[in-house]
Order: C-alpha cells, then sequence, then structure tokens
C-alpha cells in the first residue's frame, strides 16, 4: 500500500517535471511546475511531516508559482519561442547532465537499498505543535532574522522593478 | 483538521501514517532527489527562456527540500525540517527579486532570451 502510494506520488512528481523541462510554451511549462510542487507536497505529507506539506502548498503553489504566472502574463509571453538555436549546446547539456546523474548514482553505491527507521523513534516530529515548540524556543532569533529577510526582499523587489528611481 | 481528515483516509485504504516510513527505504527518496536535482540542471543547461530557468532553480531547491526533510522524518529529529521552513522562507524572497530583475529584463530589450545577455563576456 505505501509503496503503491509512494511510486504513484514519484511518479507524477517526476513526470511533471519531465514535461517542464521540455515544454515549448512557458506557460504549460509554469503549471506543470505547479503539479510538481503539488507531488512533493504531498511526499511531506506521506513522510508524516504535515506542517511542511502545508508550507509547500501555501507558500509554493499558492504564492511562488502564482507569481511566475503573473510575471508570465503581465510580459504577455505566452508564445511558442526558442525554436531556432543550435543543437550542439542542448546535446552537450544532457551529456553532462546524464554524467551528473551517474555520478551521483555511484556516490550512493555504499547504501544497501533497506534503510529503515528504528522503531524507537519519535514519529510526531512533524507535527505543527512539535515544530512550532522547536521553533519558538530554540529557533526565535533566525525567525526574526527572516522577517527581516522578507523586509529586504520586499524592498530590493521594488527597487528594482521601478522604472526611474 | 485536514491533517486528521488524511490520517482517516489513510486508515481507510489500510495503513497507517506511520508505517509509510517503516515500509520505504530511506534510498528511494535519495533516488527521486537526485532524479529531479538532476532535471533541473538539465532545464538550466538547455532552456533560454529566463523565467523558465528561474522555475529549474526552484525544482532543484525542492528536490534538496525533499531530501533534507525524508532525513530528518528518518531520524526523527525535527531541526531538519526547521532547516526547510528557513529555506522555503528564503525561496519566497529569492523569487520576489528573480523576477523583478527578469521584469526590468524585458523593459529594457523586450525579450526574457537569456541568449542574448552577453554583453558581460569579455
Amino acid at each position: 500500500m505505501d509503496q503503491v502510494l509512494f511510486f504513484l506520488v514519484a511518479f507524477l512528481a517526476i513526470s511533471s517535471a519531465v514535461y517542464f523541462v521540455f515544454a515549448r510554451n512557458p506557460l504549460y511549462a509554469i503549471l506543470s511546475l505547479i503539479v510538481t510542487m503539488f507531488s512533493i507536497a504531498g511526499m511531506y505529507i506521506l513522510l508524516n511531516a504535515q506542517f511542511l506539506g502545508i508550507v509547500q502548498i501555501i507558500v509554493y503553489t499558492g504564492a511562488i508559482m502564482v507569481l511566475f504566472l503573473y510575471i508570465l502574463m503581465m510580459l504577455n509571453l505566452n508564445k511558442e519561442d526558442e525554436s531556432k538555436k543550435a543543437n550542439l549546446p542542448k546535446f552537450i547539456g544532457i551529456i553532462s547532465v546524464c554524467i551528473l546523474f551517474v555520478g551521483m548514482l555511484g556516490a550512493y553505491r555504499g547504501l544497501s537499498g533497506k534503510t529503515t527507521v528504528a522503531d524507537n523513534i519519535d514519529h510526531s516530529v512533524g507535527l505543527t505543535k512539535n515544530l512550532g515548540r522547536l521553533l519558538f524556543n530554540e529557533y526565535v532569533l533566525p525567525f526574526e532574522l527572516a522577517s527581516i529577510l522578507i523586509l529586504a526582499g520586499i524592498v530590493g523587489a521594488v527597487l528594482i522593478g521601478k522604472k526611474d528611481l | 483538521m485536514l491533517f486528521l481528515s488524511v490520517k482517516k483516509i489513510y486508515k481507510i485504504m489500510g495503513g497507517d501514517v506511520n508505517t509509510f516510513i517503516q515500509q520505504i527505504p530511506l534510498e528511494y527518496f535519495i533516488i527521486l532527489s537526485t532524479v529531479l536535482f538532476c532535471l533541473g540542471v538539465l532545464g538550466v543547461l538547455i532552456r533560454k527562456n529566463a523565467i523558465v530557468i528561474l522555475g529549474c532553480v526552484e525544482l532543484m531547491l525542492n528536490s534538496v527540500n525533499l531530501l533534507l526533510a525524508a532525513f530528518s522524518a528518518y531520524k526523527g529529529d525535527g531541526n531538519g525540517q526547521l532547516l526547510v521552513f528557513f529555506i522555503m522562507v528564503v525561496a519566497a524572497a529569492e523569487v520576489a527579486v528573480g523576477l523583478a530583475i527578469i521584469a526590468m529584463m524585458y523593459r529594457n530589450t523586450r525579450s526574457v532570451d537569456v541568449s542574448i545577455f552577453n554583453k558581460l563576456r569579455g
């Protein structure tokens, strides 16, 4: 049961990511990236990290991907592009990514392939209650600094995006 | 409420949420993250549209986040999941600034094709 669910969600994630990379139309590419983000949120929920799953849906598919679609709509880029280009850079890119993939797989050679959890670990570590307790006890300072980072991001985006400043 | 219903659906389907990470080896997550990361690298290398390239960077970031959360869940340690949370915060700021840069690029050149931005080449 668990294996079937895992392979279903993994297949959804990988196939929509493949479509995202190879789709000609940028609009369809971004829409299929949304499907990938949803399946990664499903993976988080399967891992019993429900807080991360919900945050993934809210932040990635709710905010970031909508921002992408908004920019795409505003710049009116919804047309087939990059049809005329040399095949050599594409070919070199595919070859080098294959080398990267095989190299990474080679790095995993020492793993047994059957690593699972011990019975005595805490399964409820990813619940919102436990993560919130950790966040507001040990990680208060980084949490506040993150708000300053977001503020700097807003100011930077406005500064760059404004026409004459 | 949503978490409760997810758990209930899972129970009806004959499983328990907590059994998942005992049935799936950690290596499956490593392979899945590797595939997603390599697809992101491939997209950065072969695409020319700047918006799609930014999306590919997001895809790489997400694959690494997934791996970090998987290790955290298998170790039973919440610190990794909080790190993922902070990475998401940084990614949100990064995308806002990156898309502003792309909008500025488009305003100056009427295109988001990165192959025409080769003025910095020596």
